[in-house]
């Protein structure tokens, strides 16, 4: 497969990669940057813990090819906490359970930035529509639910 | 144990390893640098059963380039023996011969390009010839095909209390049914992966995603044949387990262990969703068959069970999850004559193994949908009929235990059904229903009880050690092998050990498993981690404690900085402060092994569960539109992961009630995606509210009992007696569907 040299703009920080266009973004991030925030746990689309932001949408990043990111702005869960200062949503999930095994907590926590920047207050109908891209199979969702509700309160979606 | 002794157990204190988790920095085994590591994959059989003729490396495949391992590597190139050993040995890691499922391992291939191997695993042919296949529990049964030992039944029980050809002639009614559950796949969001060096010079190391570093290490000193100090084992952080990774590990990490053997390179292994859903353990499909003689008030005077289980190519852990599905057959029920007689079975199905619940959600589906049929026979409501038939403290279960917890099962109830306004919904549910319309709606419930801990003399023979040391700077680390999989075992261990050396919670930290450090503290199921690890966890604690009071290094009263300093001055002076402790059974548990009868668990969690449906009788879908939970479990440990492991389970249990079906097709599982396999997603999971009382227990720490697979048990059995309210059917299989119910209505009518 030729490769190709692609600009990558990941948490702030610009990169260039030589990989093949066609790659995953996934695989861009993990193996050749060291963001192993996103995890693979199905590598079709369904179970959302590859989830990143591309220019503020957030994308499952096993079914986008890395050329489409081009010159994008990507934000992996590594990217959230400033300054050594945790996201409100990530403060709200250490607070709130919403946390278990973890493998799913990336792809879940960018979920809740994702809905919360649209929907500062949401209600628990547009929580569960926001997340319902992002499986988890640890907790049920109720804490996680929580934290949604939790994060809103302390700035999440400000 | 008043809360002013005990100021960190009950409390919601941060997860351990919680900021890692929420920052993306915890390491999975996806995500540790081995450096020079190569890739391996598994060339799977394909077909149920056969005969291996010959294996054939065709197409334009740099063969020479790979590692190969076969069978006949085994004895040869590898020292050991060909078996994955656990309860028995017939299990091989490599097909040698004969196939038995579809899925089992024949070729393993290894090369540093991953892409390659993939292309190269299509390319191994494996020619083979047929033999007859057994799919169902009924062939098993009828030896049509004999497919394992003398009659494919890898284990059976025979349980009596009373006697049971005594109540037929005395019954007013006689009440048969039959239930069917289907298998279910974990679904943790890590697929299985390990990471192995090994070498004959410094022997077996493994990386991995586990539940049980100590069952990994025992698997693998026979292939190797090597000492149990040559083979090291350390688990990554977990993402999920719930059974699953129980004993599969062990055929994985043996796996990557020869590749790693053979080609002198560290070998990485990780399953794709595809792989990991077709070839792994699932829960086990079963039948049950109740007969049950009832007199005209409701008396329950005798059940006769006959409880089967599909255990699939080999034995694995069916003879413990069958013991387990057969004691809880009876349930909370003080019934004077029982007899259960159960079976595991042969398949050619991928061997079925650990899930969350461990066949107890099997017979409690089949007991408390039964339950609800008796009702309905002799004229009671289903609560009225519980009522009459509960075992109170001092009463005998099934197995003759004198039931020690101070329960009123009277009582959850009562409190299950206000909190879930079940009367009411139940009284306007009927008058809608009767009025017509599309939607009908139903509520229902099951009550139930688990036992914790490992069954009968289990954990007598496990006999379990913990550890706790001091390190250089004055803090405890506690060493078990009992693993973090996202219950909260790292933050409820520094709890109970703080709270028993009276420091902070911050002073007292866990170790990862690895078996170099830790002891054996048994394996991380059975709902045994806090209950009995942690038990032991507060022994070691105490006697470390006593050591510094022994030295005179620490009085009885003292702050967390001066038990630290005492800590630095004893290293300073003797070396090492450590100290373990042991498991040893009370003296009060007696279990008969041969009977089945006695003290089958230390303590038991009990439990009333209630759900309310709706179901579209134009599409026959059921939406669970509320749940309500309540549970006595002797002590709250900590109030936000105990209520999040009962709502992890309950929907786990309503995608065992409603969604998750395992499609067969010749043995294997043929919808093995996340898009055709169904779970609940945020979408479809409904409020599941969760309400706790607590007697505490004297054998757990601060009381506690074990919590982790009750909700299993409940929401199936729940929802199917919510769904026959609505309906006026009786659905009796799970998973149902909504062409289940369609089929289930127009059969009816």
């Amino acid at each position: 497969m030729s490769e190709s040299t692609i600009q990558l703009k990941v948490n702030g920080k610009s990169h260039e990669v030589q990989a093949p266009s066609m790659s995953r973004l996934l695989d861009v991030l993990r193996d050749e940057l060291g963001y192993f925030g996103a995890k693979e746990g199905c590598g079709e689309g369904e179970c959302g813990a590859c989830s990143v932001m591309v220019n503020g949408r957030l994308v499952n990043s096993c079914l986008m090819p890395v050329l489409q990111a081009e010159g994008a702005e990507i934000t992996t869960v590594e990217g959230l906490a400033k300054n050594g200062e945790l996201h409100p949503v990530q403060k709200a999930f250490l607070e709130c359970g919403g946390a278990q095994c973890g493998i799913c907590t990336p792809g879940m926590v960018l979920a809740s930035v994702s809905l919360l920047e649209k929907c500062p207050k949401p209600t628990d109908a547009q929580i569960r529509e926001g997340l319902a891209g992002n499986i988890c199979r640890c907790t049920g969702y109720m804490k996680i639910f929580d934290s949604v509700r939790r994060a809103s309160e302390i700035g999440g979606g400000a | 144990m008043s809360s002013k002794s005990r100021p960190n157990l009950g409390r919601a204190l941060p997860r351990k390893e919680g900021p890692q988790k929420v920052t993306g920095q915890s390491r999975y085994i996806d995500d540790l640098p081995f450096p020079g590591v190569i890739h391996g994959t598994t060339v799977r059989s394909s077909v149920a059963r056969a005969r291996i003729k010959q294996i054939h490396f065709e197409g334009s495949i740099p063969w020479n380039e790979f590692t190969i391992v076969t069978a006949k590597d085994i004895g040869t190139t590898i020292p050991g023996k060909n078996y994955v050993a656990l309860i028995l040995q017939d299990q091989p890691f490599l097909a040698d011969g004969v196939i038995n499922h579809p899925e089992e391992a024949v070729v393993l291939l290894a090369h540093p390009d991953k892409y390659l191997i993939e292309e190269a695993r299509k390319c191994v042919r494996i020619e083979t010839e047929a033999l007859e296949t057994c799919f169902t529990i009924d062939d098993a049964l009828a030896q049509k095909p004999l497919i394992w030992g003398k009659d494919n039944v890898f284990k059976s029980y025979s349980m009596n209390k009373g006697d049971i050809d005594s109540v037929w002639s005395k019954a007013d009614h006689i009440v048969e049914g039959e239930y069917f559950t289907g298998a279910q796949e974990q679904l943790y969001i890590e697929n299985n992966g390990m990471v192995a060096i090994a070498n004959p010079k410094d022997g077996v190391t493994v990386w991995g995603s586990m539940q049980c570093p100590y069952y990994v290490h025992k698997g693998l000193l026979p292939p190797f044949d090597l000492p149990g100090e040559k083979v090291r084992i350390i688990q990554a952080e977990t993402g999920g387990g719930f059974g699953g990774k129980e004993e599969y590990p062990t055929m994985l990490a043996g796996h990557a262990a020869m590749l790693a053997w053979k080609s002198g390179k560290p070998v990485k292994m990780l399953y794709d969703r595809a792989e990991d859903m077709v070839a792994t353990t699932k829960r086990h499909p079963s039948r049950t068959r109740h007969k049950t003689a009832v007199s005209r008030d409701g008396k329950i005077l005798g059940m006769d069970i006959d409880f089967v289980l599909d255990g699939g190519a080999y034995a694995t852990l069916s003879a413990v999850v069958l013991s387990r599905g057969t004691i809880h057959a009876a349930g909370p029920y003080q019934i004077p004559h029982v007899r259960i007689q159960s079976k595991a079975v042969a398949t050619n199905h991928p061997p079925h193994g650990a899930f969350r619940g461990f066949g107890a959600p099997q017979s409690i589906f089949a007991l408390e949908r039964h339950m609800d049929k008796i009702a309905k026979v002799v004229g009671l409501t289903p609560e009225e009929l519980r009522r009459r038939n509960f075992v109170t403290p001092g009463e005998l279960t099934a197995t003759s235990q004198v039931v020690r917890d101070p329960i009123n099962m009277d009582q959850l109830l009562d409190r299950a059904l206000e909190l879930s306004d079940y009367r009411a919904k139940r009284a306007r549910f009927e008058k809608e229903n009767a009025a017509g319309g599309a939607i009908k709606r139903g509520i229902g419930f099951a009550t139930f009880m688990h036992g914790s801990g490992f069954t009968g003399s289990g954990e007598k023979y496990l006999a379990s050690v913990v550890g706790v040391e001091a390190t250089p700077e004055g803090k405890v680390r506690v060493l078990a092998a009992s693993t973090e999989i996202g219950q909260g075992t790292n933050t409820i261990f520094a709890q109970i050990a703080s709270d028993a050396l009276a420091i902070d919670y911050d002073a007292v930290d866990v170790l990862p498993p690895d078996t170099k450090f830790v002891p054996n503290s048994g394996p991380t199921v059975a709902s045994r981690t806090v209950m009995v690890v942690g038990k032991l966890v507060e022994t070691a604690s105490q006697s470390l404690k006593q050591l510094l009071i022994g030295a005179g290094l620490l009085t009885e009263k003292y702050a967390t900085e001066q038990f630290m300093q005492a800590c630095r001055t004893y290293r300073e002076r003797f070396g090492e402060l450590k100290a373990f402790a042991t498991y040893k059974q009370p003296s009060y548990i007696n279990w008969d092994d041969e009977k089945y009868q006695g003290d089958a668990y230390g303590a038991y969690a009990w439990a009333v569960y209630v759900a309310e449906v709706s179901i579209d009788t134009v599409t026959y879908e059921t939406k669970v539109e509320d749940f309500v939970a309540l549970q006595e479990v002797g002590r709250v440990v900590h109030p936000i992961f105990a209520a999040g492991q009962i709502e992890g389970g309950v929907a786990q249990g309503i995608g065992y009630a409603m969604y998750e079906k395992v499609i067969w097709k010749d043995g294997r599982m043929a919808n093995n995606r996340m898009t055709n396999y169904i779970v609940p997603t945020a979408a479809d999971t409904p409020p599941i509210r969760v309400f706790f009382e607590e007697h505490p227990y004297e054998n757990g720490p601060g009381g506690a009992k074990g919590i982790g697979e009750l909700p299993m048990d409940g929401p199936a059995p729940a929802i199917l007696n919510a769904v026959e309210m609505a309906l006026g059917t009786p659905v009796n299989t799970i998973p149902m569907l909504p062409e289940d119910v369609m089929h289930a209505v127009r059969t009816q009518s």
